[in-house]
């Protein structure tokens, strides 16, 4: 799966200031309600949803990295977007670490293939330290899409 | 005698959503507790057991077989440990 088929382009917030997990996760939230990729009136319960999953344990996944996410029933496909924090975020990661890329997904309950795929995605890219530290360089919206159709085209 | 080789063992994905990011974490947290390598393989895909990106690559969904294997001091226990998890269903999903 691309990351262009899911991340919402007009929802990328490429200098998140956020000091929380939960604050970071609103923001995110908000960004994509702006655009009309979730409707306004779900963008409580998908960050109360977001915030229960971090419960369980964090989604900060090492390298920097946090991919808060949630399944949701007011969504039809899965929905994404993708935040830099220059000054870094305590996500309580598996590391310890401060996370500077974070990834918020939103999937359909009922499409749990997608979920992984996006997943997948994700991680294969994470892996991938030139997208990463490109990732964390750039400063506008506009060079982020660039950089995802890179990574989709495998030209990185 | 603590075991210093290598073992290997097939596991099925019993996960009705596959496995997703949570299940993953505890298999790197397994994983680590134990200094052998530890490698899980799906078909001629491989990656590292103790590394949460790697594991989220493979998209393992429902019903997948995988195969996992570790290398070195206390292999034999930490598949054993690993097994456990899918054995369990991962406790809870």
């Amino acid at each position: 799966m691309n990351l262009s088929d899911f991340v919402v382009a007009e929802a990328i917030l490429p200098d998140l200031q956020s000091t929380s997990k939960e604050d970071a996760i609103r923001k995110m939230v908000d960004s994509l309600g702006k655009t009309g990729a979730i409707q306004p009136e779900d963008q409580e319960s998908i960050v109360s949803h977001i915030l229960k999953r971090e419960e369980l344990g964090s989604t900060g996944i090492g390298n920097g990295v946090a991919v808060p996410h949630t399944k949701h029933p007011s969504v039809d496909r899965l929905v994404a977007t993708i935040a830099i924090a220059r000054d870094g975020v305590d996500f309580a990661s598996l590391d310890g670490e401060l996370v500077f890329i974070l990834f918020l997904l939103v999937s359909p309950p009922d499409r749990p293939g997608d979920h992984l795929r996006a997943l997948e995605g994700i991680s294969r890219h994470l892996r991938n330290q030139n997208f990463c530290s490109f990732l964390r360089q750039s400063k506008s919206s506009d060079a982020i899409v660039d950089l995802l159709d890179e990574a989709d085209n495998d030209q990185l | 005698m603590s075991s210093s080789s290598v073992c290997s063992r097939d596991v099925v994905v019993a996960l009705e959503n596959g496995l997703h990011m949570s299940p993953s974490a505890q298999i790197v947290q397994t994983a680590q507790r134990f200094d052998c390598d530890v490698r899980i393989h799906k078909g001629d895909k491989t990656v590292d057991g103790k590394s949460m990106l790697d594991i989220l690559t493979l998209a393992a969904q429902h019903g997948t077989t995988l195969t996992l294997e570790a290398s070195g001091e206390g292999a034999q226990e930490a598949v054993d440990a690993l097994e456990k998890l899918f054995v369990t269903n991962f406790a809870t999903e």
